[in-house]
């Protein structure tokens, strides 16, 4: 699988998904910096973790209007398959490319702690691979990702199967208390209607090995090395 | 020419600049005229206790810096030390105690911003960072404002800057009331052939200016931190600096690449005293001059003054003397990371040190005095007195109340309330989170297996009571700590907060510390590599407790041999590596169940500190153990309590009813858990060395146990241990 890693000035898990990557599909992926004007053409393009720009303004914003990101949408648009991840989720709620916005978590702090995700659908070309590990311990680390859609958009999303995870419990019980940050409908990730563009706010690249204590962030990356098989 | 910007030097605006008038007297005798306004502030500058080490010098002196692995002890940015495989661990702690009680946040983050600095200036890549922090009473009405928004800050800058915070220590005391205690440590990763160096080489080479614009934020700050607070502290808010971690994550990226070009001939930050103190210190460690044109340096406000841009302390700014041949390089990629770069001197043969600001020269100073002539003082010091005799303690209490007690207040209680808003698992190399003894973070670039301990510690109340053993006991504890999950301890930075250094008692209690930390240090084979002093913590005179914070670095050369505190499975046997425990001075059970301090400090026997932590690590690295916790505060009980916490499984246990064998705070002590199959053998080897162990029960069930003495299950343990922290924070929004 060819991929592709955004690169902002601030992000600062890029460096994390650039070992998964490489780890997960045995190929370095290519780096595309936020100022240059060419995405070479890839299977998966990825938009990682931190803090771009400093969040200042708001999380994802102005990243979201950098020339890159033009080449991002224009993939995305193409049906090519766009992953998400914190800030990253947070850029793309900002494009339009994903419905809903991250709002500041509930707490009103930042909140870096080991989770349970539950996905919810396991046909979409990310999640194929979670079949049998519905349930599983992920951590999240963030301070804006308080998951709001207004009720229509809900209904869109459930409808078209478009929540990838939820926050769970242990037992994979979708429960206020297993909610960290208040999302609405504990919803941790969500695709496009067409399927083919993720976010998420939890980190699956920082559960790949036994030195991560799991490797259920693994399967996303196996979906996806299955999906462009 | 030397013109003096028609301010008129006056006794007062000396007395201003924390100058007193010997110093002054000292300052014409060695420039031989009145000197300049800006020339002033440069001397206050260079010559206030933050950055002259003026009453510390002469007992920093008696410290251990040298040992086989250290490649630079202090003098630099931070430590330097050998992990093998050509790597080296770059770390030091430095404190932001001042401006982080004037305003939290921006305090603490620049104090995180201030000591990654110092890591990546050496080339270094930071991959950990703790803190040691310092609040007064919880009950204190300031308290939990400045946790909030210390917590917050220290989150604020290294969550967006992207390096994962291991460790710490949280701690409560009334005599923090008006002095808290802000100690940040990094510690960064390098190949140890290409260590960055701040001692400028070359004649007529550009000086850079890099990184963000200098404001007036700041301005004064080190002679402000060099002082102690009185009733007008809220007007000094001014000095405070504010961080942005943005602009410091891409300095780091632009530095590490452009060091890789071979372009940078020596670099070094502006942290506190800013301009002057960096320009000064690569042209003396040099043993050249330096040139600075003021109207070269990128400034975000208006009007500026050489003075103002001499003293700012405004944050992510670097200085740097570069190849001249690869400027345009250089420059390239500071543009890349959008960031100001700019030539605003030159290096010169005549030891000068010149600063030109609109055509005129308005400051010319010999650049070697500045530092080396620095005042030092052996100030005078008086008897220390004698720790208070222990009283008679009733042994008869409710152990389990204790306990309970003791796990859920203030100072026992969980620290996830705090720890939660650290990214601690960025990177993807956190093999062990904060909660355990060590953080542990697994090393890149090596075989996969090596990673590094990290640990900080001090215990002030011993330290009060007796600072010679008190500075003892904050090294050994913070080498226990790495021994006991798995590590070998390699070197240490200490960040000695005290009090006033000018009362008599105050200076004696600082040197018997330096010298019981000297003590522990070269006996346990720990140099201190760097390190940082802030004194003068008092507020209407009332200082604080003395704390030596030891931050520790460690060494296991497979992480999947470390070991963690928490109970594993039914049936292991647990067992004490140690003495009995017996003493009960200034324990935290006389503190906060009888409300006493008193007592001396437990005795810290080096001797067996190095024995027990040896068999410990000896065990571990044979895969002979399953668990593995220290003893400190609370002892034996809440240790134990600890374990099954964070197992959530309890213990049948075989204890005494003596409250100095429950409670006591004996050194040199480990708990450990086996299974039944490998506790012949690890009883043998403790016998072998002579180390003292006794079986203490299994682990099992759902309770704490100890027949005949106290019951307590786990669910309510962890239940007093989780709550205190967000209970007593979740009461701010309630007032």
């Amino acid at each position: 699988m060819k991929s592709a890693v955004i690169v902002f000035p601030g992000l600062n898990r890029d460096r994390d998904m650039i070992a998964a990557l490489e780890k997960v599909t045995g190929e370095k992926p290519h780096l595309a910096w936020h100022g240059d004007s060419d995405l070479p053409d890839v299977d998966l393009v990825v938009v990682p973790g931190g803090f771009s720009y400093g969040d200042y303004l708001r999380a994802g914003a102005i990243a979201a209007r950098s020339p890159m990101l033009k080449r991002v949408k224009e993939h995305a648009d193409r049906g090519g398959l766009t992953l998400g991840v914190c800030n990253g989720f947070q850029i793309l709620t900002e494009t339009g490319l994903l419905p809903g916005a991250l709002m500041r978590n509930r707490d009103l702090k930042f909140l870096c702690k080991v989770i349970h995700l539950k996905a919810e659908n396991t046909t979409s070309p990310f999640t194929s691979a979670y079949k049998g590990h519905e349930a599983f311990p992920c951590p999240i680390a963030h301070h804006d990702g308080n998951y709001f859609i207004d009720p229509d958009g809900l209904k869109a999303l459930e409808d078209n199967s478009q929540i990838a995870f939820r926050y769970c419990d242990e037992n994979g019980n979708v429960t206020l208390e297993a909610n960290p940050n208040g999302s609405i409908e504990n919803i941790a990730g969500i695709t496009n209607k067409q399927g083919n563009v993720l976010g998420m706010m939890p980190h699956p690249e920082n559960l790949i090995e036994a030195a991560h204590g799991g490797i259920e962030g693994r399967y996303i990356f196996d979906s996806l090395v299955a999906a462009v098989a | 020419m030397l013109k003096n910007q028609n301010i008129e030097i006056t006794p007062e605006l000396i007395a201003s600049h924390g100058l007193n008038e010997e110093e002054y007297a000292k300052i014409l005798e060695l420039i031989g005229r009145e000197p300049t306004y800006t020339e002033l502030g440069i001397f206050s500058a260079m010559w206030n206790e933050h950055c002259s080490y003026k009453s510390s010098k002469k007992w920093l002196k008696t410290l251990p810096t040298t040992g086989d692995r250290v490649i630079h002890g202090p003098g630099e940015n931070a430590g330097v030390v050998d992990i093998d495989d050509g790597q080296a661990v770059v770390f030091k702690m430095e404190s932001h105690n001042h401006p982080s009680y004037i305003e939290p946040y921006q305090g603490a983050a620049t104090g995180v911003g201030g000591i990654l600095r110092d890591v990546f200036t050496m080339g270094a890549r930071p991959i950990a960072a703790m803190n040691a922090l310092r609040f007064g009473a919880p009950d204190h009405e300031k308290t939990r404002h400045l946790v909030s928004g210390v917590v917050a800050g220290v989150g604020g800058y290294g969550n967006s800057f992207g390096v994962p915070t291991v460790g710490g220590e949280v701690e409560f005391d009334p005599r923090y009331n008006g002095n808290i205690l802000v100690n940040a440590f990094a510690a960064g990763l390098a190949d140890a052939d290409k260590i960055f160096l701040c001692a400028a080489k070359g004649v007529g080479l550009p000086i850079v200016y890099l990184g963000a614009k200098t404001g007036r934020d700041g301005v004064g700050g080190a002679t402000m931190a060099s002082a102690e607070f009185g009733d007008d502290i809220d007007e000094k808010r001014p000095t405070v600096q504010v961080g942005d971690p943005f602009t410091e994550k891409c300095l780091l990226e632009a530095c590490l690449e452009l060091m890789q070009t071979g372009a940078v001939i020596s670099i070094q930050d502006m942290g506190a005293a800013g301009l002057t103190c960096s320009a000064v210190e690569m042209g003396a460690q040099g043993n050249l001059g330096v040139e600075l044109y003021l109207d070269d340096v990128p400034t975000r406000e208006e009007a500026m003054t050489a003075y103002e841009m001499m003293l700012s302390e405004s944050q992510e700014r670097m200085l740097m003397v570069l190849d001249p041949e690869k400027e345009d390089v250089a420059k390239a990629i500071f543009h890349k990371w959008d960031l100001d770069f700019a030539i605003v001197g030159k290096t010169t043969d005549d030891l000068r040190f010149r600063v030109i600001h609109e055509g005129t020269e308005v400051a010319n100073l010999p650049i070697k005095d500045l530092g080396d002539e620095a005042p030092e003082y052996d100030r005078p010091r008086a008897a220390y007195p004698a720790p208070s005799a222990l009283g008679e303690i009733d042994s008869n209490i409710d152990v389990a109340q204790a306990l309970l007690t003791l796990v859920g207040n203030a100072n026992g209680a969980s620290r996830r309330w705090v720890w939660e808003q650290y990214d601690h698992l960025i990177q993807g190399n956190s093999v062990q989170v904060p909660g355990g003894d060590a953080g542990v973070v697994r090393v890149e670039g090596a075989d996969g297996k090596k990673a590094l301990a990290f640990s900080v510690d001090v215990t002030p109340r011993y330290c009060e009571a007796n600072p010679r053993e008190g500075g003892k006991q904050a090294v050994a504890e913070c080498w226990r700590n790495l021994s006991a999950v798995g590590a070998l301890p390699l070197a240490s930075t200490d960040n000695l907060n005290f009090g006033n250094p000018e009362k008599p008692e105050i200076m004696e209690q600082f040197s018997q510390a330096i010298l019981g930390i000297g003590d522990a240090c070269r006996a346990l084979e720990f140099p201190i590599v760097s390190g940082n002093v802030s004194l003068y913590n008092e507020t209407n005179g009332i200082g604080i407790l003395p704390t030596p914070a030891i931050g520790g670095v460690g060494l296991l050369k497979d992480w999947a041999k470390m070991m963690t505190l928490s109970f594993k499975e039914e049936g292991e046997v647990i067992l004490l590596i140690g003495e009995k425990g017996t003493h009960l001075g200034q324990s935290a059970l006389l503190r906060d169940c009888f409300n006493r301090i008193e007592g001396d400090a437990p005795t810290v026997d080096l001797d067996k500190e190095a024995k027990h932590g040896a068999l410990i690590r000896e065990l571990i690295n044979q895969e002979q153990l399953t668990a593995c916790h220290d003893l400190s505060d609370g002892g034996l009980v809440v240790a134990l309590a600890e374990m099954a916490m964070k197992g959530k499984i309890g213990a049948q246990l075989e204890l005494s009813n003596d409250l100095g064998e429950l409670f006591g705070e004996d050194q040199a002590r480990y708990i450990v858990t086996v299974k039944s199959d490998n506790l012949e053998s690890v009883l043998a080897a403790a016998k072998a060395q002579n180390v003292p162990v006794t079986q203490l029960g299994t682990v099992g069930g759902d309770k704490l146990e100890a027949k005949d003495i106290f019951a307590v299950s786990v669910a309510e343990l962890s239940d007093f241990h989780e709550s205190w922290f967000p209970d007593y924070m979740a009461a701010e929004a309630a007032q």
